[in-house]
């Protein structure tokens, strides 16, 4: 059954409407509404004696349908109609043209495009190097007053972006570290050279793979972890409350953890350098039957003195480029939870890209010096 | 007690709510009857908004039962379950609009969730609940981030009225609003009130739009809830209702309101 009939009588136009026009049955007289094509030319009676519960959303679209069908102004009465009618009619009178959302801007050119976005690199590259800037006068000011250190903050981002990444950090450090030892004797015993996996395993984890592995996972950790954590503390308008207070969010939130990750980081990274040596060691043993005291020797006759040193000294520059972005992105959020997810992920995508850059801006400089 | 005759819509017995030691609801017992607006009222801490989620099924108490349109909440099936969700709607404390969405988005929302209707006729709906909130067209298009807090109420009643409920629970409605904006929200709600034979459930702290908008109150004290009209409130001589309704910003509240 239709929702509604249209019938012409002697004084005029009869609408009659049959059957649920509850909200339930919205898309069905949508449809019907829509169908219903006429431009008036006499006085209209909508009859609502059958309609079964009607609602507001339904009423207001019939009412919007008879308007745009009434150029003539034709009157138009009801007959048992809900009682918000009267003002939904109100609602029709004072409304002017329909309100289009006006929610996706306009469509731009490729050229404003690009230019927009080069636009906000620069932005964005200034915003960054402000926040260096901020963060390392906050460092000057703490040798004048070293209270701003707060040492109790910080021993609670070593324990927190450290201690407790211990588990994780170990056991991916040991697992890689047994990878490369399995894959590199595969290649090496066929030239009976199998003595040299103790070689391949120390060096790679020594001077890349036990850094880079740890700050990749903290960088996913703890990178995510700052910018979520001061992100929501941007929403929560505590940033603004602390700078209200005349308290320095940079000293009291960025400071502690971009120091706590600079103390944490490193000893994460001797963690995984010994669980990845462990690692090498045990497949040696099991796979190339290299006994353990062999293993050490050759491992010693490996090792040149810069070996340990050239993996450790990248360790607090990831952790301050880590800190940095996480810490930035969380303090950009603002407005919304949307911004919040979109800069978490900003933070880990970046810090890691970062740590990978300046890694392997560290091998090309550690090459030339011959390190 | 003049509107007992009926059924209650919302029925409450018997609820006991604890986190941890601490007892919120100790045996509270509450009835709203269809077309009255109900305040609830209470100390910081009495559990209100903790009642509402309990009512709304949000928390599952640790006893008691709670009924709605004559349905236990906690022995629904998932279809009547869903069917009971669309007849109430609800404005929580912060407005709860989604951040990410528009507010003609927002107010879409559940339609798309419930019917499948065409763009423009979604656009006539968001831009109805707007005009009965008395919000102008241009809010449609702003993210709630760009509202004030009093377009952010609205906005948010808005989307609470679209699935046109029955019953609408506001937590807080008026709080955090100018008094001029707190007054004009009350005006609106008795206003659509009339207009939509709504059974309005509000908990509010403000006492102008209690004396303004209620028809009766339920006062939350010691884990049980006393439900009575305004005469009988100021009567009552428990000594916690007696200071909350004989204090200096009652009194002031209640000559505005009458006086």
């Amino acid at each position: 059954m239709e929702a509604l009939a249209l019938e012409r009588g002697n004084d005029g136009w009869r609408i009659r409407l049959n059957g649920d026009w509850s909200l339930a049955a919205m898309p069905k007289i949508d449809r019907d509404l829509r169908a219903l094509n006429l431009s008036l030319d006499a006085p209209l009676i909508c009859d609502w004696t059958h309609a079964a519960a009607p609602g507001i959303a339904p009423a207001w679209a019939l009412l919007r349908r008879i308007a745009r069908m009434n150029a003539g102004k034709f009157p138009v009465s009801h007959l048992g109609g809900p009682g918000v009618l009267d003002l939904l009619e109100r609602l029709t009178a004072g409304e002017g043209a329909p309100a289009a959302a006006e929610s996706k801007p306009p469509q731009e050119g490729a050229v404003r495009a690009l230019g927009r976005w080069t636009l906000q690199q620069a932005v964005e590259a200034r915003g960054a190097v402000g926040f260096f800037g901020r963060m390392v006068s906050v460092i000057g000011e703490t040798f004048s007053r070293p209270r701003a250190l707060r040492p109790s903050s910080i021993v609670r981002h070593v324990y927190e972006t450290g201690i407790t990444a211990i588990p994780i950090v170990s056991l991916i450090a040991f697992l890689i570290s047994v990878i490369v030892a399995y894959l590199g004797s595969q290649q090496l015993s066929k030239f009976g050279a199998d003595i040299f996996v103790v070689d391949l395993v120390t060096i790679s984890v020594l001077r890349e793979m036990g850094v880079l592995l740890t700050a990749i996972i903290v960088a996913g950790r703890s990178g995510s972890a700052f910018a979520a954590e001061l992100g929501v503390m941007r929403l929560n308008e505590e940033v603004d409350a602390l700078r209200a207070m005349g308290m320095n969010p940079v000293e009291i939130l960025v400071l502690p953890r971009v120091l706590g990750l600079l103390i944490a980081l490193p000893l994460l990274t001797i963690v995984a350098d010994a669980m990845g040596l462990a690692g090498g060691g045990l497949l040696s043993l099991v796979d190339l039957h290299i006994p353990l005291p062999q293993f050490i020797s050759r491992l010693r006759e490996a090792l040149a003195p810069t070996t340990f040193w050239a993996g450790i000294v990248k360790a607090p520059v990831f952790a301050v480029l880590i800190g940095m972005v996480g810490t930035y992105r969380g303090m950009q959020v603002r407005d919304s939870a949307r911004e919040l997810g979109r800069l978490t992920t900003v933070a880990v995508v970046q810090s890691i890209f970062m740590v990978i850059l300046a890694d392997a801006l560290f091998a090309v400089v550690f090459m030339k010096l011959d390190f | 007690m003049s509107a007992a005759a009926s059924n209650p819509i919302v029925r409450v017995r018997g609820l006991e709510n604890r986190f941890g030691a601490q007892v919120v609801h100790a045996g509270l017992d509450m009835d709203v009857y269809a077309n009255e607006i109900f305040g609830v009222v209470g100390g910081s801490g009495s559990g209100k908004s903790v009642l509402l989620r309990t009512i709304l099924g949000l928390r599952r108490p640790d006893g008691g039962t709670v009924e709605l349109c004559g349905e236990d909440m906690q022995r629904l099936t998932r279809e009547r379950r869903a069917a009971l969700v669309r007849s109430y709607g609800v404005t929580f404390q912060q407005g709860a609009l989604i951040s990410s969405l528009t507010v003609a988005e927002n107010i879409q929302l559940p339609l798309r969730e419930h019917f499948e209707l065409p763009e423009d006729a979604l656009a006539d709906m968001a831009s109805l609940n707007l005009m009965l909130v008395g919000l102008p067209p241009a809010a449609a298009g702003k993210y709630p981030a760009q509202l004030s807090g009093g377009m952010v109420k609205r906005a948010a009643l808005a989307r609470a009225l679209v699935l046109e409920p029955k019953i609408l629970f506001l937590d807080e409605p008026t709080s955090g609003l100018d008094p001029i904006s707190a007054a004009a929200f009350d005006e609106l709600l008795l206003h659509l009130h009339g207009q939509l034979r709504l059974t309005v459930v509000m908990i509010t702290h403000d006492l102008d739009s209690l004396f303004r908008t209620c028809s009766r109150i339920g006062v939350i004290v010691d884990g049980r809830m006393i439900a009575d009209t305004l005469a009988g409130m100021l009567a009552s001589t428990h000594p916690w209702i007696h200071d909350y309704f004989h204090g200096p910003r009652a009194r002031a509240a209640m000559r505005a309101a009458h006086g």
